[in-house]
């Protein structure tokens, strides 16, 4: 069983090297069955492992030791539990399907483009699995970096054109703030306790040896890195901007992968973060905010696949509120039923795209619903999970978050319910705007319109009935259930807090937040189906489309002073400072040494000038060394 | 007599010889003038080793110290005898060929 533990994130890395190295000579067909087939496996593997995870309890297995240094040890070692083993599934599972969804999508693509993108794609899980896998924040921290920068080569793999390459800088750039926050709390760690494996680490007498200080900033520091991954107020700009990428690239991001990379690595230190209840108070304030935030930039943007990412965002909040409060099974429950219906949305949306020949703006779409039956069903399955309409996934998941809001704090709860009705505002605005309606390009075009090949199909399928049923492993009492998720997690995620309402409330609350939300659905289809906003918008809704000009704001006050210093350094201080220096250094030994060669006249007389001149300076150093000692040492002390 | 004198006079002879050695065109005055400085360190060397014994005489009545100074001297002499028979003979057929003795003429080993 050790072994095959083994094989999760090794298989995808092999399929890195194969598609990789062989890309210019394997077919395409050849490249899509090697880059799914890998993934596949590993699925089936971590099915295995699911259940014999679920039977046996978690498991930590050492391969080699990583560092080995006086003080502190450190071993590549892989912790297999319930929390990392479900984490497996839905990378391997979504990230299969994606894999599928891909080898369509991508077809116009030539052979080697094609191999890279697959190479690259596989790189992505293996760095994820090596993330959700690591059994110490080391190793953790090897899959974190190869997430970003998988990132990094997927949103820019259309390279050619210089707006993506500026947006995965951005994703880069901005992950690497987070990056910095994660490593300084890995060597804080190490420096107070000497160890950053999980295990050791999570346990009474290690944890003794932090002070409350430590723990404050050692898990503020820990989510700085966790608000970089996972998009959060204030470092959540790129992730819409990540949208240069091809569209299952944008599924992998906000589903599968690297956004819920934080949310992760928060759970999993749920030990630490329950200590501090700073921390936790900081978190939850900056998940609703952004939650909130990035739903109303969400309600006036016009292309589809920003719409999307700033729901992403917005349901980031919402896990990010949960961790905050300490309901960490909630937060990682909408962390799957969350990559499910998102990752549906991104495909569906891809789909559309596809078919209108890489037309993203909804003001130019409409009246799909026909034309492509099984997309316009699935989007929206995955916009009424999202919207919390029971009984979709996105119901449970959420209704748990905001309940425990509403016990932490009403005022979260409040919060948390606007932006329910936001969300479920935009997403069919969204919905309406595409599907419904007429379709507003020419007849020409129109008639090229047609559903997607079985390849993109199939996944779409395969994700509606996971969002519709996903839900179910999480009922909670209240209705009925017996919230299994929540049971099977529990030995890892043992800080969890326990909050008790009356089922009167609970009703209540739920009661609420499913009449506004379909309100807001009926106001919303009723408003954009038949009339939908195609002009530019103006006042509040102006500043609404242009993201309340954050990325502006930022421009202003970080990313231009920088530049500024940057051309400072580079023509002042390098042009005229290091340069010159290094350049006169070099001109001066020349001219010394056209000076010097001048000496060499071939007189032997003169040579025995020098020669006794020379003796008598030496000699006369030697008699009067100590006073011209003491004359050097005059003039410079 | 007193140490200093021998070196006074050894420091004179020397700088005669730099000083000729620099200054004198003639290659049969430089040749002397090399002659001077070796015999001005030969000077020093015998005062030394005189020295050096008269100083241990006072405790030991049989001893040879300093013996080697002026045993280095009459190294000196043969090896400079010897030098001086192969540098005027350079000279002389020098002479023959170019009709100048003038160190300045005769810097064609040069380049």
């Amino acid at each position: 069983m050790n072994n095959l533990i083994y094989l999760v994130p090794l298989l995808p890395l092999i399929g890195f090297l194969i598609n990789g190295l062989g890309r210019k000579h394997l077919s395409k067909p050849l490249i899509a069955t090697i880059g799914s087939g890998t993934i596949l496996l590993s699925f089936i593997i971590s099915i295995v492992l699911f259940f014999d995870i679920k039977a046996t309890g978690g498991k930590v297995i050492t391969a080699f030791t990583f560092i080995n240094a006086d003080a502190f040890k450190i071993d590549f070692s892989f912790q297999l539990d319930n929390l990392s083993s479900l984490f497996l599934l839905i990378i391997t599972g979504i990230g299969f399907l994606i894999h599928l969804y891909s080898a369509a999508y991508m077809d116009e693509e030539k052979p080697d483009h094609y191999a890279r993108y697959f190479a690259y794609l596989n790189l992505f899980v293996f760095s994820m699995l090596l993330l959700v896998m690591g059994a110490n924040y080391v190793i953790m921290y090897i899959g974190w970096e190869g997430v970003a920068l998988c990132s990094y080569l997927l949103i820019g793999f259309w390279f050619k054109n210089d707006n993506y390459n500026y947006a995965a800088n951005k994703a880069f750039i901005m992950n690497r703030v987070g990056d910095l926050g994660f490593v300084l709390a890995i060597f804080w760690l190490l420096t107070k306790t000497g160890t950053v494996s999980f295990n050791e680490l999570f346990t009474d007498a290690t944890l003794a040896k932090l002070s409350t200080t430590d723990i404050t900033a050692i898990t503020l520091l820990l989510f700085i890195g966790g608000a970089s991954k996972s998009a959060q107020i204030p470092l959540y700009t790129w992730l819409p901007d990540a949208m240069a990428g091809p569209t299952p690239i944008s599924a992998l991001i906000h589903a599968a992968t690297m956004v819920t990379a934080g949310i992760y690595m928060i759970a999993r230190s749920n030990i630490l973060y329950s200590m501090s209840e700073v921390t936790q108070h900081i978190i939850a304030i900056l998940g609703i905010a952004t939650a909130f935030f990035s739903a109303t930039i969400a309600i006036k943007q016009n292309d589809i696949k920003k719409v999307l990412a700033y729901s992403t965002v917005s349901q980031l909040g919402y896990m990010f509120l949960a961790l905050g409060v300490g309901a960490y099974t909630g937060a990682v429950f909408h962390v799957m039923t969350h990559a499910f219906f998102k990752a549906l949305l991104f495909l569906g949306a891809g789909s559309v795209i596809y078919a209108l020949h890489h037309e993203q703006d909804i003001r130019n779409m409409g009246g799909l619903k026909k034309k492509m039956p099984i997309t316009h069903l699935t989007f929206l399955l995955a916009c009424l999970a999202i919207a919390g309409i029971p009984p979709f996934s996105g119901f449970f998941s959420k209704d748990e978050i905001l309940a425990v809001a509403f016990a932490k704090n009403p005022i979260y709860w409040v919060l948390g319910v606007a932006t329910s009705i936001l969300t479920a505002f935009y997403m069919f605005r969204l919905y309406a705007t595409t599907f419904l309606g007429k379709y507003r390009g020419t007849d020409e075009q129109a008639k090229h319109i047609h559903e997607s090949p079985k390849t993109m199909t199939i996944p779409l399928i395969i994700l509606a009935v996971f969002s519709v049923i996903a839900g179910f492993v999480g009922v909670p009492t209240v209705l009925g259930g017996s919230h299994q998720l929540h049971q099977y997690l529990s030995p890892v995620l043992s800080a969890e807090k326990v909050f008790h309402l009356e089922h009167s409330t609970e009703y209540m609350l739920m009661g609420i937040t499913v009449a506004l939300a379909v309100i807001a659905i009926f106001y919303a289809i009723n408003k954009y189906s038949k009339k939908p906003e195609l002009n530019e918008p103006s006042g509040l809704g102006k500043i609404l489309a242009n993201k309340w000009y954050v990325d502006e704001l930022y421009d202003a006050i970080i990313v231009k002073p920088v530049l500024a210093l940057g051309s400072f350094l580079k023509n002042i201080i390098e042009k005229s400072g290091i340069d010159a220096l290094v350049n006169n250094v070099g001109t001066f030994v020349q001219y010394a040494a056209r000076q010097l060669r001048l000496v060499q006249t071939g007189q032997v007389a003169g040579y025995i000038m020098m020669m006794v001149l020379a003796i008598v300076v030496f000699v006369l150093l030697w008699f009067y060394d100590a006073s011209i000692l003491k004359l050097i040492g005059k003039l410079f002390y | 007599m007193p140490i200093q004198y021998y070196i006074y006079l050894a420091l004179a002879l020397f700088c005669i010889g730099i000083v000729g050695v620099l200054t004198r065109r003639n290659a049969i005055i430089v040749f002397m003038c090399i002659e001077l400085m070796l015999n001005a360190v030969n000077l020093l060397l015998v005062a030394f080793s005189q020295m050096h014994q008269n100083a241990v005489y006072a405790t030991n009545k049989v001893t040879s110290a300093g013996i080697e100074g002026q045993l280095f001297v009459f190294f000196i002499m043969v090896v400079a005898a010897a030098e001086v028979s192969v540098g005027l003979a350079i000279i002389v057929m020098l002479y023959r060929n170019t009709r100048s003795v003038d160190i300045n003429f005769l810097n064609r080993l040069k380049n």
